[in-house]
């Protein structure tokens, strides 16, 4: 385990030199262009977030299991909330609604504390999904019922299952990587969320041909290319991190960056569906929880399964 | 929980906001959303046939909040409610009103305004009615409820309307209902 801790630490202090860099850039751009600048005002915000995420999720990480568990249960709290408040629920749907919210989330994150693989797997797909609606239906209100229903189970999906199998990397076991697995959730999100700022400034500088028009005007084929090539590098360069080799790394890079970026697509769909912009209003020039989660979301479930089926023994 | 100023600045002049009505937790919500100077000056003016019906709710709405408690009932009071609101006014308070009278619970649109709202406008045509659409208190809480659920209210400031000279009642009434669906609109 100390092994791992070390390890973590370099990784933690690396992205605290990528931070101090950042901020430097962004005061002076801020000099040089004027602090009211939306654009420069908005890095600088993102910026700022940017040291609150990575402070916390190094304590998290550096408390183990119980820390990722508490940290990521928190995360589905904040989603599901920002979601369910996006949805059309009606009175009948109240308590399904506090059920989601006050059994399924603690459970799910039990049972991944517990390293239950055989029921955390299942127990939203298939427990929730069937008693969900029978619980909705026993209060008898039949207007738009299936919609109502869709959109909880999307929701759970979304913001608790997904996003659960990121503390879910804890429980694999992979021979001679004992104790260390805590480095495989600062890969995926050190890869994702590069991946995302990657994309950012590659787009802001690069982006000319926009790949998406009506979902997101701001993704564009430069701003993921380089974005996607950067992310794939860093996650070559941090194979010292995991049980990959860097090739390894690197296709696991690319294949997280894929399903993010589709990921970013499909969350961006929702909220132009809605007609808001943003999932709400919570990390200042980054939007809502969803808005910084979106691509952890659609890359945890196939990066957990990736590694389980070709690394784990359990 | 989250403010949006759309219509106006929160700064501490003094104003009557009037809001829909969903839930017993309107007031305190939109009291909460105020910058903390603005709170010590703004009074709710709540329902005393609810609010004094036990020694608990009477602490909150008249200790707590400070509330103007009104009675809904004509037989039964002993005092007007607009006579009530404009002696807090000219005491140089805000005042937090619900003109549909009661909460609404068909889970839409607006119930016909009192003509409390009018009767004090015509009064005090100096003061600016700031309309406030409260969004989904009523789904955190619904009434018969025990538990909430814990989605994100979002409280609306429109822009502020004023009595015209000699505008009718009907038609006055019918200018705030649409600047308080307005409101809601560009939330």
């Amino acid at each position: 385990m100390t092994g791992a801790v070390a390890d973590l630490w370099k990784l933690l202090l690396g992205l605290g030199g990528v931070l101090v860099t950042a901020s430097i850039i962004g005061a002076v751009l801020a000099h040089l262009k004027g602090a009211t600048n939306p654009v420069i005002a908005n890095l600088n915000d993102r910026i700022k977030a940017w040291w609150v995420m990575v402070i916390l999720m190094g304590a998290a990480l550096t408390f183990g299991k119980a820390g990722a568990c508490v940290l990521f249960a928190f995360c589905s709290f904040a989603a599901l909330r920002e979601f369910l408040t996006l949805t059309d629920t009606r009175r009948a749907d109240h308590n399904a609604l506090a059920a989601a919210f006050f059994i399924v989330i603690p459970f799910q994150y039990w049972l991944i504390w517990t390293e239950w693989y055989g029921l955390y797997s299942i127990y939203i797909p298939i427990y929730a999904f069937l008693l969900m609606p029978i619980v909705v239906a026993l209060r008898g209100d039949t207007d738009r019922f299936l919609t109502r229903v869709a959109e909880l189970q999307w929701a759970l999906m979304v913001c608790v299952f997904c996003v659960s199998h990121v503390p879910a990397l804890l429980s694999l076991q992979i021979p001679g990587f004992e104790g260390r697995n805590v480095l495989l959730i600062a890969f995926l999100v050190v890869v994702v969320q590069g991946s995302d700022v990657a994309q950012y400034i590659w787009g802001k500088l690069f982006g000319r041909t926009r790949i998406a028009p009506a979902l997101s005007p701001s993704k564009t084929w430069e701003g993921f290319i380089g974005g996607a090539l950067s992310a794939i590098l860093i996650g070559a360069s941090l194979s010292f991190l995991t049980p990959f080799t860097p090739l390894q790394a690197g296709l696991m890079a690319f294949l997280i960056v894929l399903m993010g970026f589709f990921g970013g697509l499909v969350m961006s769909a929702i909220k132009r569906d809605r007609g808001v912009k943003d999932w709400g209003q919570l990390i200042a020039g980054h939007g809502g929880f969803i808005d910084r989660l979106d691509s952890v979301i659609f890359s945890a479930p196939i990066f957990f399964h990736l590694t389980r089926f070709y690394w784990s023994t359990v | 929980m989250q403010a949006k100023w759309v219509g106006c600045a929160p700064t501490p002049r003094q104003r009557v906001y009037f809001a829909n009505h969903t839930s017993n937790g309107d007031f305190v919500l939109i009291w909460t959303v105020l910058p903390p100077p603005m709170r010590a000056t703004t009074r709710p003016v709540a329902a005393a046939d609810y609010w004094l019906t036990s020694a608990f709710r009477a602490f909150i709405g008249r200790d707590v909040f400070n509330a103007v408690l009104i009675d809904r009932r004509p037989d039964a009071r002993t005092e007007d409610p607009v006579a009530q609101m404009l002696t807090a006014a000219s005491a140089g308070s805000s005042l937090i009103i619900f003109p549909e009278g009661q909460r609404n619970m068909t889970g839409q649109g607006l119930l016909p305004f009192k003509s409390g709202l009018y009767h004090f406008a015509r009064q005090r045509p100096d003061i600016d009615l700031v309309p406030v659409w409260i969004a989904n208190l009523n789904r955190v809480m619904p009434k018969g409820e025990i538990v909430p659920i814990p989605l994100i209210c979002t409280v609306t400031f429109g822009e502020p309307l004023t009595i015209q000279n000699g505008e009718a009642k009907d038609a006055f009434l019918a200018r705030a209902t649409a600047a308080l669906h307005a409101t809601n609109g560009a939330a």
